[in-house]
């Protein structure tokens, strides 16, 4: 039975300008509120009020984190920005890798729907980053995914783990993008709250990058992919006055649940659809549907270019009935994109879309206008400057302390623990605890060979994946975060992971370019976690000024608590590399020459603050993080990208969680070859075998290029050390004087944790 | 020599056929799912993916897709028709080859480098290598599982149609370890692990898949020599 409802239009706004407003349900501040009706001069409509409440929320204004991230910008120096097409600001920074190609990447959370609804959290997480790099114009090429639940035996975890790996495979597979690596850590900090981030890496000829504009009067707006539905709509359901029973296709009103259902076939499809209409050259701007959806899209489309736009929001094809406009604006369907065409080539633009039966609908144009405006059936629901909705949301000064508790938790070291005696046993506890175990469980569960590029994956340090096949140009990306050390100190302990993923994709022989971040937080209305943010943010900017390489985006999580519990403050680091072959990448195996050396170079430190042995072994977190020299991080990059050129590198492993000897086993694992370990009679053993210092990598050379290779590092001032050889006949890892294992129950004991736990 | 690849909507695979196919110096011919002829190819690849989204059960509406009458047509005439993954499934939906692939055994998806045992070297698409040769091939599957009644397994044994056996390790629950199958004349072969993938040791786990594109070539010279 239709039912007529009343629409509030910019006409009926006017008239009435005491009308009551929900405008405090839907997060918006008396003064936020007071400043909107500044901007329009009136009340906003119901649907004005559905855009700005949503556009000026923390997760798409930024609001708290705005005066925090601008010193991104002012720490970039015009050297860094050399090789970047586009920064920040864009849905994702585009730099220059050579060879006329371009490459994009970001990394974004998906934090809260994957806790409540883990399969479709996750996958739509993956949806999301993959259409934001679709809208710089760019195929993607690779996703990763970088994972953090709670304890491995808490009793949720497991229902979590499953949910959310399942759900990237489901929704990752179907697009046929390898996953080519990110993490997976466990710590009871994540208990009621997962991170799930997502990130994403594109490619384009560089005179292909498209810049979301809605430049040129009487371009046309056109809407493509999926329908749009009631989902993930979330608070603005505040605003329609009454609900039904039904579901979403009947006469009734379900209220969906606020996480948004996926569709990986329609995703693939809308993938061709772009890139071909991308291709044919036929776009003038293109963007995303994420959250906020038509919000987002049209007013951030209309900012962005040079005159207004008209939007006959009637228009948009539906899957849900009687939806009022505020629904259709805020709707976070997922699987759509907004493209912007010359009015010549719309014709062309829809056969593309037939052609890949897409659906596709004209819904306005660009105007000469000021005004995003937005009409309902003849009716003008939305009159507004687009740039008040998208860019001119409030800024936040919030209060930032540091705990008075952080005085405590650093003279709390790791010196007073008691330290094994059976370093054998450590070794094997160490192997078997589930953030140091093989992650095979999870990555077998993803498709890493898709598109025939992948030349390293996990559990290599970094992902690479060939660009073109042609010149065997690539891209390698890691991404990093230790956020027990950055609990310790969030300055450093960012620094560290700036520094972990710069030396990751420079074990697999690849240059690192470019930064971008996930920066994952409790709430910002608490000091403590404002000065945890700050400090973190100085930390990726000043180590990346020293670094010499520019943060090109980013994105922040905020509220990832338990009850008042923040979790441990997590600032992903993804870096992003360039190889001009990939077939001079680096494995991680040993074993693959005859003859081998293993040489770690880098000084280990008595440093156990905050380390994986310290968590094992004694449950304990305090003290200072390991010290982070990133010119030192620097020169051992340049060295692996000189071994990897020069080939005399044959093998590679960065040294972190687990110290030395996890490294050196998983380079025996992978490599399914001996060796025997050789320490050094003057430093205690287990200081050794299990220190996180930084600035480290076992690397196997060849006996051949032993000498050259030392004396290389020797010239340069980076220390070495000869801490072994590969032994490919005796099947086993021996540490001489220490203990001996078979290659076979390190296997075991490294493969069968995870499948214990979960399957 | 044109090999033609078939793209469906959801396709995934079918860029790495075409490199593979070009890397062994033969035509690759892209073929359209909506396309009502074969354009003239020496052989058909069905590759993988998520035909249509695999929504239904897979395959089950790729096989009604309008290039699968050509196909079917050429696949009587004796043309060589492989398929992979999806388009093992396809291949099996469409009658081509008996049996079903069913969920994973794990009921994961599972994506490794799996060891298999060539069994038959005498199909279009086998001939290149060694009897009983081992071979590493990555699978990359959610439903390899492959089913038939007793009566087709005995059959297929019997008749030498199993082509491929998983060794080591079953990785899905294959009755008899069955990774690949025949069809009765040897022309037509599905299988769940990716050849495709295993055509150059720096971006697969060795280039052991090269044999079965090298195979369908050598079956096509003989046709046009006799």
């Amino acid at each position: 039975m239709a039912r007529e409802r009343m629409i509030d239009t910019t006409a009926e706004a006017a008239k009435t300008p005491e009308l009551d407003q929900p405008y405090a349900e839907l997060g918006l501040k008396d003064d936020e509120y007071a400043r909107i009706r500044e901007i329009l001069g009136r009340r906003p409509t119901e649907a004005e009020l559905a855009m700005y409440s949503v556009m000026w929320s923390e997760h798409c204004s930024y609001k708290s984190s705005k005066v925090h991230l601008k010193y991104f910008g002012e720490t970039t120096t015009e050297e860094m920005r050399t090789r970047l097409l586009a920064g920040i600001g864009e849905n994702a920074g585009v730099v220059d890798i050579g060879d006329g190609w371009a490459v994009t990447f970001k990394v974004e959370s998906h934090n809260h729907p994957s806790y409540v609804e883990p399969h479709q959290g996750a996958a739509t997480g993956v949806g999301g980053i993959v259409r934001d790099i679709m809208a710089m114009g760019a195929r993607p090429i690779a996703v990763a995914d970088p994972l953090r639940f709670g304890a491995a035996e808490a009793e949720d975890t497991r229902r979590v783990v499953r949910g959310v790996v399942d759900g990237i495979g489901h929704y990752g597979n179907c697009l046929g993008l390898p996953n080519v690596g990110g993490e997976l850590v466990f710590d009871s900090s994540y208990n009621g709250n997962p991170l799930v981030n997502a990130l994403c890496v594109g490619a384009m000829r560089s005179e292909d990058l498209h810049l979301a504009h809605a430049s040129g009067t009487g371009n046309k707006v056109i809407l493509f992919g999926a329908r749009t539905g009631l989902d993930g709509i979330g608070g603005v359901s505040v605003l329609a006055s009454e609900t039904f029973e039904g579901d979403e296709t009947s006469g009734g009103r379900k209220k969906l649940p606020s996480v948004q259902v996926g569709d990986p076939f329609t995703e693939k499809v809308l993938i061709e659809c772009c890139l071909e209409v991308i291709r044919a050259g036929i776009v003038v701007g293109i963007q995303d549907l994420g959250g906020a959806g038509l919000s987002c899209a049209t007013s951030e489309l209309a900012s962005a270019g040079d005159g207004g736009m008209r939007v006959e929001l009637d228009r948009v094809p539906l899957r849900a009935k009687d939806m009022t406009p505020a629904e259709v604006l805020s709707s976070e369907s997922q699987e759509r994109m907004c493209a912007v065409v010359a009015p010549e080539h719309v014709d062309a633009f829809l056969a593309v879309c037939a052609k890949w039966d897409v659906t596709a609908t004209e819904i306005g144009a660009v105007t000469d206008g000021d005004n995003l405006v937005i009409t309902w059936h003849g009716e003008t629901v939305v009159d507004v400057p687009p740039r008040t909705v998208a860019h001119d949301g409030p800024v936040y000064q919030r209060p930032v302390q540091r705990p008075e508790s952080q005085d405590a938790l650093q003279a709390n070291t790791s010196a007073s623990l008691a330290r094994p005696d059976d370093l054998r046993r450590t070794v094997l506890e160490m192997l078997a605890a589930p953030n140091l175990a093989a992650k095979r469980w999870v990555t077998d569960q993803y498709d890493r060979y898709v598109r025939g590029g992948t030349v390293l994956a996990q559990p290599a340090d970094s992902g690479m994946v060939r660009v073109d096949e042609q010149t065997g140009r690539g891209i390698s990306v890691a991404t990093d975060c230790n956020s027990r050390f950055v609990a310790l100190d969030p300055y450093e302990g960012a620094r560290l992971a700036l520094a972990e993923a710069y030396r990751n994709v420079a074990c697999g022989g690849a240059t690192p370019l470019a930064v971008s971040d996930c920066l994952n937080f409790g709430s910002p209305e608490d000091p403590g976690v404002m000065w945890q943010f700050r400090e973190a943010v100085r930390g990726i900017a000043d180590g990346c000024a020293e670094l010499g390489i520019p943060v090109t985006g980013g994105n922040v999580s905020f509220y990832n608590q338990t009850g008042s519990t923040a979790i441990l403050p997590t600032p992903v680091v993804a870096v992003l590399g360039v190889i001009d072959d990939v077939d001079r990448r680096i494995p991680a195996g040993i074993g693959t020459e005859t003859g081998e050396t293993l040489l770690l170079l880098g000084e280990t430190r008595d440093e156990f603050d905050g380390s994986e042995w310290a968590r094992v072994a004694h449950g304990h977190l305090g003290g200072l993080p390991p010290k982070a020299d990133l010119a030192w991080e620097k020169l051992l990059g340049e060295i692996l990208v000189a071994g990897s050129r020069d080939g005399m590198i044959s093998a590679a492993h960065d040294v972190a969680d687990g110290g030395l000897i996890q490294a050196v086993i998983e380079m025996a694992l992978i490599g399914q070859t001996g060796a025997r370990v050789l320490l050094d009679p003057d430093q205690d053993p287990f200081v050794q075998l299990f220190a996180e210092s930084a600035g480290r990598a076992v690397v196997a050379v060849p006996r051949s290029e032993e000498l050259r290779f030392t004396e290389m590092c020797t010239a340069r001032g980076l220390p070495w050390r000869k801490t072994g050889v590969v032994d490919a006949e005796s099947g086993s890892l021996e540490i001489q004087g220490v203990a001996e294992f078979s290659l076979t129950e390190l296997a075991e004991t490294w493969n069968a944790t995870l499948p214990r736990l979960f399957d | 020599m044109r090999i033609g690849v078939i793209t469906f909507p959801g396709s995934l695979d079918d860029g790495d056929v075409v490199r593979a196919v070009r890397r062994c110096e033969a035509e690759a011919v892209p073929l359209w799912h909506g396309d009502a002829e074969l354009h003239g190819v020496d052989a058909v690849v069905v590759p993988g993916g998520f035909s249509y989204g695999d929504y239904l059960r897979c395959g089950a509406i790729a096989r009604f897709a309008p290039v699968m009458g050509p196909v079917l047509e050429a696949a009587a005439g004796g043309m060589p028709v492989l398929g992979i993954c999806n388009g093992f499934q396809i291949l099996c939906e469409a009658g081509l080859l008996p049996g079903a692939l069913t969920r994973n055994a794990g009921l994961h998806y599972v994506c490794r480098d799996q060891w298999l045992r060539v069994e038959n070297t005498r199909t279009a698409w086998s001939t290149r290598y060694e009897p009983g040769a081992e071979i590493l091939v990555p699978i990359k599957h959610g439903e390899g599982n492959y089913q038939a009644d007793k009566e087709t397994i005995a059959a297929l044994e019997a008749e030498n149609r199993i082509v491929f056996r998983y060794i080591e390790e079953n990785p899905n629950g294959s009755r008899a370890d069955i990774a690949g199958i025949c069809s009765a004349n040897g022309r037509v072969l599905g299988l769940m692990p990716h050849p495709e993938h295993a055509i150059d040791p720096l971006t697969g786990p060795s280039d052991d898949g090269l044999g079965m594109f090298y195979s369908a070539l050598d079956s096509l010279v003989k046709v046009t020599n006799e």
